[in-house]
């Protein structure tokens, strides 16, 4: 199979990864990266399962060409904890706030999250409904996770 | 009690920090070594005869490993009712059967090999409805019954006929008497995890099962079986849980694509995972089983219920897993939900070429309560009584026994009703609205266990180490519901450590006790009963340690003052208070005695006594180590369909107010309240959790939600058309938290993963009738029904 070359930057660190010109970013985090915080829940841009954040917005991973990715940068769930291991304050909130259940989608749903408050730091109930509302959850009917996005903004400030 | 640390308090999931970094591991993310990919081809019809199938091109391909049809492996029947085989060898009966498998190095030369199987079909007549489908001349879905003696139609041997009292009785007694046809369709539990698993054999042929299951031990009854008509009888099985990406259900009973990894493991001697897609989650996943009910009450002049009747057809597609067991929850409402002292109940399942279904949360409960409910509303109309004083006068009372033999222990009805009219402005507001109205539904639920199986019991270990590190091998399965963070707060209070002291290993059967599986709303209740009582013991191993080392230490800590410091006394102390176990206390990792929690020589950290007794010497080292198994003193069904399965029971109430826009049908809910009798909320945030998805998700099955099955055929396969509700669909959710401390339950806990769900679809459908007069009795209630009951209205 036809193989490229992407170089960008992931988490922080310039990386280089060689893989077939079909893979999407989703796949080539996974299985090249071994990084499976983000996860595949459609496989078509439908439920947000594998948001990561690209120059700074959140994209579904599933539909993101690799190719694409060429000289950009990539922050994943795996990449938004302090290097000490201390939690990003979205991360926490959802620990505190209940925003996590099964968890499946929480990988995804914070990555949004994190989008949404880098550019809009005041995000109201209302921006963090729209800045979620391609992440699907079945398990918290999203009362506790736009709460815990609100006390992350709070704490972020 | 006011006096718990770690009970009752909202403590963070922070154990459950691995969610929010990426690092927990579902069945997606794990890879065994030399692991490969199965992938499942299924029927192109919904009944048709298999005429050939050429593997050949498959097999051919690169990569390729196995490719199975019904021809490679043993004929043999799985399922409820054994009424399939894994792969389909002569007739397809449904869209989703199981025609071929394929093994391969990656997933995606396994889709490619599928898709060059060849298969000639010769198509069959086939049935999509079950009223067609009990007609004398209606195509039969089976020709033969798991024995191989011929059918005479398509109606299940699965006779599901409560009687309680006397309906003609009831009859008599009526001064009002209402007949409602309801029925609920396909809903698909959409856990954001798909299915999977991940089979492997090791050289002896011993099988480790990588799964996702709720019920752990269920697997290994079900594969135990299997392997007896395979050739492996005695192997051992262990089912080993990834972390859950979400169940509803949907991992309750053991599905033909984990007979079909077994088989490709077998085959290729390799680890082999099947992952399913979206797509497959929504065509070959058994979904919410629907339901068409008719059902008639009565109530005297009072208001108070006479008899109800009902009889209910359920389409059960072409097999048979838990849909078909649906009925038997539904007898719970149908019989014990407000009192009612006469009660006939039917249910008739029938088998077409649809899809056929399982568990979803609240198992066959929403269903009946819809039913129910609607007949609740109508009955109350009819007899000019307000809907909620109705459901106030035949509410279920504390001491109750109810036509089914449920025993009514703690209930907090009364309270969850009162607090539902309180919120919504009731009296004020109800029927006064034009184009806005309130609507209320109530529910009851097993919440203490439900002995659907010979066993209810939960088994736990605990083993506490030098350290005072506590592991707790639990039986269950969280799948979200927040059972590591309850659990855990349970054993430090009980065992007198901290939450941060406790590890928990969920999900191994290698490890764990026998546990009936974490359903029907029983974990916290099971395994809090569990823990309470493993604790219990592991606590009095533990002081009976102090009791012998605790002088020791006083002593000790005397010696080396006195050694530093020679003017040193030595005070004068009752060492009675400390000689024996029963007078001794550990809480907050310190053991006291118990006249005296804060001695000032006696209050010793917990972890200091146990490095003193553990590791000592030949013949008196020791562990710290209790099991308990926890099996509540209910009943099975009887042959009549009564018993009282559930120790204690939950109740709750939903009400809501919609807006209806008369115009296009658009239905919006300005708010909705739903009010739980939950015993005790052992940790309120995450309490609230339960309550939000579950409300949410009885949205969605109220409003929005619906497989639409076309010739048995699902046409909405994916997110875009299946409609589940997002965060931009704003349901106001005021929670109430009812708490009459349940006698059973730990520290006075009930069950409540299921009820929230519950009542919300009638309690939406109520107050759609209080807005604009009309009543839907279908569920989804969409903008089209709403505008069509508008038009024939005129």
């Amino acid at each position: 199979m036809k193989k490229v070359s992407v170089s960008f930057t992931l988490n922080g660190d310039p990386v280089i990864a060689e893989v077939p010109v079909t893979w999407s970013l989703l796949k080539t985090l996974r299985e090249y990266f071994e990084l499976t915080g983000a996860k595949e829940g459609c496989g078509v841009g439908e439920c947000g399962a594998c948001t990561v954040v690209v120059d700074g917005d959140a994209v579904n991973s599933c539909l993101y060409p690799v190719y694409e990715i060429e000289g950009k940068s990539v922050i994943t769930i795996e990449g938004i904890a302090n290097e000490d291991g201390t939690l990003h304050p979205i991360q926490t909130a959802f620990l505190e706030n209940n925003g996590v259940q099964c968890g499946y989608c929480t990988s995804g749903m914070i990555m949004s999250a994190k989008a949404l408050l880098d550019q809009n730091p005041n995000a109201a109930e209302n921006d963090i409904r729209t800045g979620i509302a391609g992440n699907f959850c079945r398990c918290t009917g999203y009362v506790q996770i736009v709460e815990a996005i609100e006390m992350a903004a709070k704490m972020m400030k | 009690m006011s006096d718990h640390l770690f009970v009752g308090k909202s403590i963070p999931r922070t154990i459950e920090a691995d969610k929010v970094t990426g690092k927990a591991v579902y069945i997606d993310d794990l890879k065994r070594p030399g692991m490969l990919y199965g992938k499942i081809l299924y029927s192109k019809y919904a009944h048709a005869k298999i005429k050939s199938i050429d593997t050949s091109k498959a097999k051919k391909l690169p990569g390729v490993r196995a490719v199975l049809t019904g021809q490679d492996i043993p004929d043999v029947r799985v399922g409820f009712l054994k009424d399939q085989t894994v792969l389909k060898k002569d007739v397809v009966r449904q869209f989703r059967d199981e025609v071929a498998a394929v093994a391969a190095v990656t997933a995606e030369i396994a889709a490619e090999a599928v898709d060059l199987i060849e298969v000639e079909y010769e198509e069959l007549p086939a049935v999509f409805d079950p009223f067609e489908a009990m007609k004398e001349d209606a195509p039969l879905v089976h020709e033969v019954d798991p024995r191989g003696r011929p059918v005479k139609n398509n109606i299940l041997p699965l006779p599901w006929k409560f009687e309680a009292g006397d309906i003609e009785q009831g009859r008599k007694d009526s001064v009002y008497i209402t007949m409602d046809n309801v029925s609920t369709t396909w809903v698909n539990q959409c856990c954001m995890g798909t299915s999977g698993c991940v089979a492997e054999f090791d050289n002896n042929n011993n099988l480790t099962l990588y799964n996702q299951t709720n019920v752990i031990f269920g697997h290994i009854g079900r594969i135990t079986e299997y392997f007896s008509q395979i050739g492996l009888r005695g192997k051992k099985i262990r089912v080993v849980n990834a972390i859950v990406g979400g169940s509803f259900g949907t991992k309750l009973d053991t599905d033909i694509y984990e007979f079909i990894s077994i088989q490709l493991a077998l085959k290729t001697r390799k680890p082999v995972k099947i992952l399913f897609d979206r797509e497959e989650e929504f065509r070959a996943l058994p979904p919410r089983q629907p339901a068409i009910f008719t059902i008639e009450q009565g109530c005297d002049k009072e208001g108070r219920l006479t008899f109800r009747k009902c009889e209910a057809i359920l389409d059960n597609g072409a097999y048979t897993s838990w849909g078909a067991t649906t009925p038997s929850v539904m007898i719970m409402p149908m019989s014990s939900l407000y009192r009612v002292p006469n009660v006939s109940y039917k249910a008739t399942c029938v088998y077409t070429n649809n899809i056929y279904c399982q568990a979803m949360r609240g198992y066959g409960n929403p269903q009946a309560t819809f039913a129910v409910e609607t007949s609740m509303d109508t009955l109350a109309e009819k007899a000019g009584i307000d809907p909620a004083e109705f459901r106030m006068i035949n509410r279920n009372r504390s001491g109750d026994e109810t036509p089914m033999r449920l025993k009514i222990t703690s209930c907090g009805f009364e309270e969850c009703i009162n607090s539902v009219k309180e919120k919504l402005k009731w009296d004020e507001k109800k029927g006064k609205q034009k184009g806005r109205g309130l609507g209320m539904a109530s529910l009851i639920h097993v919440a203490g266990g439900a002995r659907v199986t010979k066993s209810d019991g939960h088994g736990m270990m605990v083993k506490v180490d030098e350290y005072g590190h506590v592991d707790v091998i639990e039986s269950g399965t969280d799948q979200g519901q927040g059972s590591p963070t309850v659990i855990t707060q349970i054993v430090a209070e009980a065992l007198g450590v901290r939450p941060e002291d406790v590890f928990l290993t969920f999900g191994d059967t290698a490890l764990a006790l026998w546990d009936a599986g974490t359903h029907a709303s029983r974990h916290t209740f099971m395994a809090g009963n569990a823990a309470v009582r493993a604790c219990a013991k592991a606590k009095e191993q533990i002081l009976d340690m102090a009791v012998e080392y605790m002088p020791k230490i006083v002593k000790g800590g005397f010696k080396r003052k006195k050694r530093k410091d020679p003017n040193f006394v030595e005070p004068e102390l009752d060492y009675g208070l400390i000689s024996r176990p029963e007078n001794l206390d550990i809480r907050d990792r310190m053991i006291f005695p118990k006249s005296e929690p804060d001695h000032p020589y006696f209050k010793i950290p917990v972890n200091e006594i146990l490095r003193s007794g553990l590791h000592v010497g030949v013949g008196e080292s020791k562990v710290v180590v209790a099991e308990a198994f926890y099996d509540p003193p209910t009943e099975m069904l009887d042959r009549e369909l009564k018993g009282n399965l559930s120790k204690t029971y939950a109740f709750g109430t939903t009400g809501v107010e919609v807006e209806v826009d008369e115009q296009t049908g658009e239905i919006k809910i300005l708010n909705l309240v739903a009010a739980h009798d939950v015993g005790k909320a052992m940790n309120p945030t995450l309490l609230l959790g339960q309550i939000y998805g579950a409300a949410y998700t009885g949205v969605g099955y109220g409003l929005t939600e619906e497989i639409k099955v076309q010739n048995g055929k699902v046409m909405n396969p994916g997110f875009r058309d299946y409609q589940m509700l997002t965060a931009m669909d704003v349901v106001p959710i005021e929670p109430v938290i009812v708490e009459p401390l349940d006698k059973d339950g730990p520290y006075g806990a009930k069950g409540v993963g299921e009820p929230g769900l519950v009542p919300t679809a009638p309690a939406i459908a109520n107050a759609i009738y209080d807005a604009i007069g009309v009543r839907i009795r279908d569920l989804p209630i969409t903008p089209e029904k709403i505008l069509a009951a508008l038009k024939e209205k005129g």
